[in-house]
């Protein structure tokens, strides 16, 4: 994977204190009654830590290769084909 | 093809080739050419294929009467658990990527090696790994699940070796996904000056899709496999539905990788064919661009479509109706590959050499079980066929007419690139005979049997006495297809000391392997190639050969 | 990127990491690097069947979920979050250090990385301490008695729901730590590495490719606190 230019140490630094901040966040706002949201929330807050982690740590923002953000991608797409696909069934069970 | 020998006072000096280059078992079993390593998966894979065949031929003599008197249910059980899983994991996955796919790939696209050559290797090492363990597993009293474990069968109640089965599954698996990679990077990575992917022989595109197959699904089964292995041996009851676990969950997860399986196993046979057809009518194939997205169309539909093997299994029926669509859908590249394939040979310039005889079978054969396949993804018929005799005939068709016609077709096709040596033309077409007419022989009055209501994987039929005449004919087809896979591997072991020796390129085929010499030096090349032309182009190679002989004469 | 400069360098003198199959490093590195991704998507995909496992039950058995969920330590689990992003930080330091040449300070970020791997693995030695404790360890000795706490209103579970909590904890907690053992080796191992003098500027790519796999182990943490600990905390 090019990189085009190393990543600033400031940038490791300004990220990774996001990440610990987000969870705290995210282990504050359990405590707060949302209803059904509580788990979106949750949901939202890890999956905006991971993409952090996967631009930044793992340099997918700063590559010129395609093939790096086609495979990220691909994975989790596939990954959302099993899990909607399998619930597809089970939330549809108690349907007459 | 008379003229593919060379005569034997023009026999050139020999060079050192990949299989000369070193004789020690050091240089095999530590072997980084991908040429040498997809010569130990053929012999360990055409090894464990005739044990496949073994336990098929139990099945089939067991059936030859309606009672149970050649072995008992539970020995039966074993029997076909064993058949099934040997040929899945063993045989049929890797078959074609893992011998014809190790040894082409490089060459197609004019690379020195696959990109991860140590992978490669560590990769066969893996499939004797999981070899091993099914083999004990199997000695040491073997498995009666199926080969699709279902729980809670295989979780709470069966005494049988589950968790060594899983293992050996588990480690195959994981052969199958770095071959996987490894090809991925290397087309990705390593393609010669000018080969741009519109001018990828079409075995290329269908390796490559098998690769994405292989990536994203193995590893869910082999997660699926720890599950049922932990809760066997910890009572971590993941399964379990005195726990309120769905089984049903385990036949998700499973059958999320088993069905895309099938898609590993076909799409490298389907690459195949669209080798041997352009080569045996001469032409470029019709529609290059539709045949090779097709392939990649079918590894992605084919990982959403898996619960159509759980129609009566106690899904909702909406999510059944869901899965029943999207199996039609998935047909739909299949067929575009088999109309292409048609018009590819309307007007070529065809030859019926015995590559292009099991090309011919295979598109037959293929196009039967796709069909079925179609029967059993509409859900009125699939409650009256399914887990009988119909199914068995379907997947068979698929299979055995499809995976193992190509890669025996390709076998012949590339025999004189592998070993340097050409086979006796006159035993091949007679072989090819033998399976096609033993195969028929053998499934087709199993879609009948099927359709009748005999059950699958029952040992004893004999409240249904009128099913033994069709059963006979189907274990005599077996036979008559037994003598037809016997003879390629004799002829072929005679002839690499008694064939007479090939040239570079003995079939005029179009590809960069029929550049470098029969057999390859170890690098492949002499000189990286810098590719300028369109794949399968016949047109010219043909144009510029009459040429060559216009000016001579 | 590497610059022009350390191109003529390696026209020059050929890399003796160069492998024979490849034309230049640049292909050397760029396949490393793409065969890395791709094995990590099939990490995704293998953690992907026990979240698949997670979802249908938490759909089926919410409240048992739940009161299981509440009987784990959130502050265990927040700092194991903590310890991880720190551990992440500390491994793309180590790549910033050797690609600047400075090969000490990779060593000793990689031997930071190390030991916090270690103290998310004993953390966690003392949550399954905990559990086995209060007997939720699934098996012959589980007992369960709690009840979900909703915002108060005590709901009814049934156990053996309870103890599917507890099968899907243990199985994706273990085989998360499974894969944070396997990484604390090869961070070892790579330490051991550079020490020996192995990586340089122009050599780095192991770590790299390795720093993709700890911070991929990272997400999957990302994803389990909230899924196992946070279920439910509103009281």
């Amino acid at each position: 994977m090019s990189k085009e230019h190393t990543v600033s140490l400031g940038t490791y630094l300004l990220i990774g204190t996001t990440l610990l901040v987000l969870t705290v966040a995210t282990t504050l706002i359990a405590f707060v009654n949302l209803g059904p949201f509580n788990a979106a929330v949750a949901l939202t807050i890890a999956t905006i830590k991971a993409l952090l982690v996967i631009l930044f740590f793992m340099h997918v923002k700063y590559t010129s290769e395609k093939m790096t953000g086609a495979v990220v991608v691909a994975g989790f797409f596939f990954l959302a084909i099993l899990l909607a696909l399998s619930m597809s069934d089970y939330l549809t069970r108690a349907w007459r | 093809m008379a003229s593919a020998a060379i005569p034997a006072n023009q026999v050139p000096e020999k060079k050192t080739n990949y299989l000369t280059n070193g004789y020690s078992v050091k240089s095999w079993l530590l072997t980084t050419d991908h040429k040498r390593i997809a010569i130990l998966y053929l012999i360990s894979i055409t090894a464990f294929f005739f044990l496949g065949g073994f336990f098929a031929m139990l099945i089939r003599l067991e059936l030859l009467t309606p009672a149970s008197d050649l072995m008992h249910a539970d020995t039966y059980n074993k029997a076909f658990t064993m058949h099934g899983m040997i040929m899945v994991f063993f045989f049929l996955i890797p078959v074609v990527p893992a011998t014809l796919g190790n040894f082409l790939v490089p060459m197609m696209i004019g690379a020195k090696d696959l990109a991860f050559p140590r992978i490669n290797l560590l990769s066969w090492y893996l499939y004797i790994l999981g070899g091993g363990l099914i083999l004990h597993c199997m000695l040491t009293g073997g498995v009666d699940t199926g080969w699709t474990f279902y729980t809670p069968f295989s979780t709470a109640f069966t005494n049988t070796k589950i968790i060594e089965a899983g293992l050996a599954a588990f480690i195959a698996g994981f052969s199958s996904i770095f071959t996987g990679l490894n090809f991925i990077v290397t087309i990705h990575r390593m393609r010669a000056p000018g080969l741009t992917w519109n001018r990828l022989p079409l075995f290329i595109w269908a390796q490559y899709a098998t690769s994405i197959i292989m990536i994203l699904g193995t590893p869910v089964v082999a997660i699926t496999i720890v599950l049922v292995a932990v809760e066997r041996l910890f009572h971590l009851g993941i399964f379990d539905p005195r726990l309120g676990g769905d089984p049903l969950l385990f036949q998700h997860l499973f059958w999320f990788y088993s069905h895309p399986a099938v898609y590993i196993m076909i799409l490298p046979s389907m690459g195949v064919i669209s080798e041997l057809i352009t080569a045996f009518s001469r032409k470029r194939v019709f529609g290059y661009r539709f045949v090779a997205l097709s392939s990649i169309a079918i590894a992605v539909i084919g990982f959403l479509v898996w619960a159509h093997h759980m129609f009566v299994a106690g899904i909702s029926l909406y999510a059944a109706m869901i899965f029943s669509f999207l199996t039609f859908f998935v047909g739909v590249p299949s067929a575009i590959k088999v109309f292409n394939w048609t018009a590819t040979l309307y007007k070529g310039s065809i030859s019926y050499a015995t590559p292009m005889l099991y090309a011919f079978g295979f598109i037959g054969l293929f196009t039967i079980g796709g069909l079925t396949g179609l029967f059993l993804a509409t859900l009125g018929i699939d409650v009256h066929v399914t887990d009988t005799y119909f199914v068995v005939a379907h997947f068979h068709y698929v299979m055995v007419g499809g995976v193992v016609m190509g890669f025996l077709g390709g076998m012949h096709f590339w025999w004189p690139k592998i070993s340097g040596r050409l086979y006796p033309e006159g035993w091949a077409r007679l072989s090819a005979l033998f399976v096609f007419v033993g195969f028929n022989l053998t499934f087709f009055p199993q879609f009948i049997l099927g359709y009748l209501g005999m059950p699958r994987r029952y040992a004893d039929y004999s409240q249904m006495p009128e099913f033994q005449v069709l059963n006979v004919l189907s274990t005599a087809g077996a036979s008559v297809l037994a003598v037809g896979y016997l003879l390629p591997m004799i002829y072929f072991l005679w002839s690499l000391r008694y064939g007479p020796l090939a040239e570079n390129n003995p079939w005029a085929a179009a590809g960069l392997e029929w550049m470098t010499a029969s057999p390859p030096p170890t690098f492949n090349f002499d000189e990286t190639p810098v590719v300028t032309w369109e794949a399968y182009n016949y047109d010219e190679l043909d144009h510029l050969k009459e040429q060559k002989e216009v000016a001579v004469g | 990127m590497a610059d022009s400069h350390a191109t003529a360098v390696e026209a020059a003198v050929p890399n003796p990491e160069l492998r024979h199959h490849f034309a230049d490093m640049e292909q050397q590195k760029n396949a490393a690097s793409l065969g890395m991704w791709l094995f990590l998507v099939t990490e995704i995909m293998f953690f992907g069947g026990l979240f698949c496992a997670y979802l249908v039950y938490r759909s089926m058995h919410f409240a048992a979920l739940a009161a299981g969920s509440q009987t784990l330590d959130i502050k265990w689990g927040a700092i194991n979050t903590a310890v991880l992003i720190v551990s992440s930080v500390t491994v793309v330091l180590a790549i910033n250090a050797i690609q600047n040449g400075k090969a000490k300070n990779t060593i000793a970020y990689l031997a930071i990385t190390v030991v916090l791997g270690f103290v998310f693995l004993g953390i966690k030695a003392i949550e399954y301490t905990n559990k086995f404790e209060e007997n939720h360890v699934p098996g012959a000795h589980f007992h369960f008695t709690g009840t979900f706490d909703d915002n108060g209103k005590e709901i009814a579970v049934d156990p053996h729901q309870v103890e599917l909590f507890f099968s899907l904890y243990f199985a994706m907690t273990g085989m998360h730590a499974l894969h944070m053992i396997i990484g604390i080796g090869i961070m070892s191992t790579l330490a051991v590495m550079t020490w020996r003098g192995r990586f340089s500027a122009q050599y780095y790519t192991p770590i790299e490719n390795a720093g993709l796999y700890w911070h991929l182990v990272d997400i999957i943490w990302i994803y389990l606190f909230p899924l196992l600990y946070l279920i439910s905390r509103h009281r």
